[in-house]
């Protein structure tokens, strides 16, 4: 199996998050980047298809330099090549356009990829759109937010989490794929893994050498704001006293007061 | 124009969805618009009437073969046909399961992008203006889209409905251009969690827990006090659910669900900067926990310092008395 394993540098989900307001983007000083923790799960499962079944697996970021040391992570773990689409522009929150983007990539390097995996959403600008916009350009079908998965010859099924229960959902080869907490406990790297991640070469291919106009690739979201969400004035706390004082308080504040129940 | 996009269950016409038209007619109200709806699929004659009483001058129900089953790629396309015919400046969906499948796919189909997951719309100089949490709520994104129709999924639980009113919509049925070949994916079977469980992203109230719950059986007694209220569902921190505690389909915060429900409790959770993420947005927010300096405490809305084992027992009680009068 051709495998391609779509990967996200992100800002640790631990970070606190700052704002330039003049040019109303995230101030990156400070943080500590890390792959985006859905996509983690993306790259077990890649690996696990290939153990069963043979084949090779690559990685894939769009982004900046930086985000090289996301792919040496997924090789590190076991992934066999990774190539950089190297991309001048910032964070854009602009899913089309990085859709655009992987989908060019496959269309002229993997036109025989059999499934394109996916984390379900990025913890940064938490679209969860490219998985699905990338299917459509590519003419394939898509299962998203998914904790279970069976390929077999041609063909796969994939349980995916809808509200209150799980759709089952059977399609053909080539797919794409968006995989959420459930489906696998991602491997650590080994040590040896580590090392032979540094001595691998990662191609770097510029967004602009994909035959796409630049108007494929010109932003289509317009940021008009960026803001950290005004903090909450800290709440009141029941009086001391016993449990059961303490709970007939706060039923009536929440009765009375609150008017929620 | 304004489209809404409306998800049904057993046929009946989701919740979420109605905010989301309800929504579509308060912003096209000051944008000098109409608002249309359309269903995709099997859904009976009382949805389309259901939906007429928000307000929509059409109601367009899509229907072919290719459509019975839920894909992505096959409503995508039937809805993309209808968008080109009719030319709407937005199209709106719930950001439930199925729209933030089926949102994204449609939007790339039309060659537009994409406003996910928004909590506010505005209407600026004849345009919208989304507001969309990032970083699970870290940060609020405010957007335009450049090009129209803008595409839009609206968080649940977060627009208030429309009064219902009487009206008349007109309802046109019509067969959808879908060729069965065209779609390589669909559901095939949908299986139901057990018993009547409300999903915590469309709960309006969550009741949660965390390390403080100290074992994957006390979680009974927050079924228990999710019981007793109505559209009530039990979520869970990080690491109750990493503990294997309780499923990962309940976890709140920034690698799990975002939620925004009239009431939160937060039983045992301290109050990690990523649980906070997900839930800082609700509307009112319970903590009880013993450490008199847990995070939690800062966000929280009503705090209750002490053992949650005695606290859960005597809220239950308050909670069944209070209801009852």
């Amino acid at each position: 199996m051709n495998i391609l394993v779509f990967v996200k540098r992100v800002p640790d989900t631990e970070s606190k998050i700052r704002i330039h307001h003049e040019t109303k983007t995230v101030v990156e000083e400070g943080l500590n980047f890390i792959i985006s923790p859905n996509d983690e799960f993306a790259v077990e499962e890649a690996l696990r298809l290939r153990e069963a079944k043979g084949g090779q697996v690559t990685v894939v970021s769009v982004g900046p330099e930086e985000a090289l040391t996301t792919l040496r992570k997924a090789l590190a773990m076991g992934a066999d090549e990774a190539v950089l689409l190297k991309d001048g522009v910032k964070e854009a929150y602009d899913p089309l356009r990085v859709a655009r983007v992987i989908a060019a990539f496959v269309r002229t390097k993997h036109p025989a990829a059999d499934l394109l995996l996916f984390g379900r959403m990025s913890v940064w600008a938490d679209n969860s759109a490219v998985p699905a916009m990338t299917a459509e350009l590519l003419g394939l079908p898509q299962a998203s937010v998914v904790t279970k998965l069976s390929v077999e010859g041609g063909a796969g099924t994939a349980w995916r989490e809808v509200e209150g229960a799980v759709e089952k959902i059977a399609f053909s080869l080539p797919a794409v794929i968006s995989a959420q907490k459930g489906l696998n406990e991602p491997r650590y790297e080994t040590l040896k893994g580590i090392m032979a991640a540094k001595k691998k070469t990662i191609p770097v291919i510029p967004v602009a050498d994909l035959g796409l106009a630049p108007e494929e690739t010109a932003p289509q979201v317009e940021v008009a704001g960026l803001e950290t969400p005004a903090s909450k004035q800290a709440g009141k706390m029941m009086p001391a006293g016993t449990p059961e004082e303490a709970a007939a308080a706060l039923v009536a504040a929440l009765r009375n007061e609150a008017k929620v129940i | 124009m304004i489209l809404t996009f409306i998800e049904t269950r057993d046929g009946k016409v989701k919740k979420s969805s109605l905010e989301a038209l309800s929504e579509a007619k308060r912003r096209a109200g000051e944008m000098g618009l109409q608002t249309a709806a359309v269903l995709v699929g099997p859904a009976g004659d009382e949805a389309a009437s259901d939906l007429s009483k928000y307000g929509p001058a059409r109601v367009t129900h899509l229907e072919s073969p290719a459509l019975a089953a839920y894909s992505a790629q096959g409503f995508a396309r039937a809805l993309a046909d209808l968008v080109k015919e009719t030319s709407p400046q937005a199209v709106f969906f719930a950001g439930t399961a199925m729209g933030r499948d089926l949102a994204p796919r449609l939007a790339a189909r039309l060659g537009v992008s994409l406003a996910a997951d928004c909590t506010k719309v505005a209407v600026r100089d004849g345009r919208l203006v989304f507001t969309r949490p990032i970083y699970a709520g870290k940060a609020l994104l405010t957007l335009t889209l450049k090009s129209l129709p803008a595409v839009a999924s609206l968080r649940p639980n977060v627009f208030p409905l429309l009064e219902p009113e009487p009206s008349a919509a007109e309802v046109v049925r019509r067969e959808a251009a879908v060729p069965e070949e065209e779609v390589k994916g669909r559901v095939v079977e949908v299986v139901r969690e057990k018993g009547d469980t409300v999903d915590v992203a469309e709960a309006d109230i969550i009741i949660s827990g965390g390390r403080g719950m100290k074992g994957p059986e006390n979680f009974a007694l927050l079924q228990d006090l999710a019981a007793l209220l109505p559209r009530a569902a039990v979520g869970a921190s990080r690491s109750a659910v990493d503990s294997g505690w309780i499923g990962h389909a309940h976890q709140v915060g920034q690698t799990g669900k975002t939620v925004s429900p009239t009431l939160y409790f937060a039983f045992g959770i301290s109050g990690a900067i990523q649980h906070l993420a997900g839930m800082s947005s609700s509307k009112v927010i319970v903590a009880v926990n013993k450490d008199p300096e847990a995070p939690i405490f800062k966000v929280a809305d009503y705090g209750v310092v002490g053992d949650l084992f005695a606290v859960i027992p005597a809220l239950k009680a308050e909670l069944k008395k209070a209801l009852s009068e």
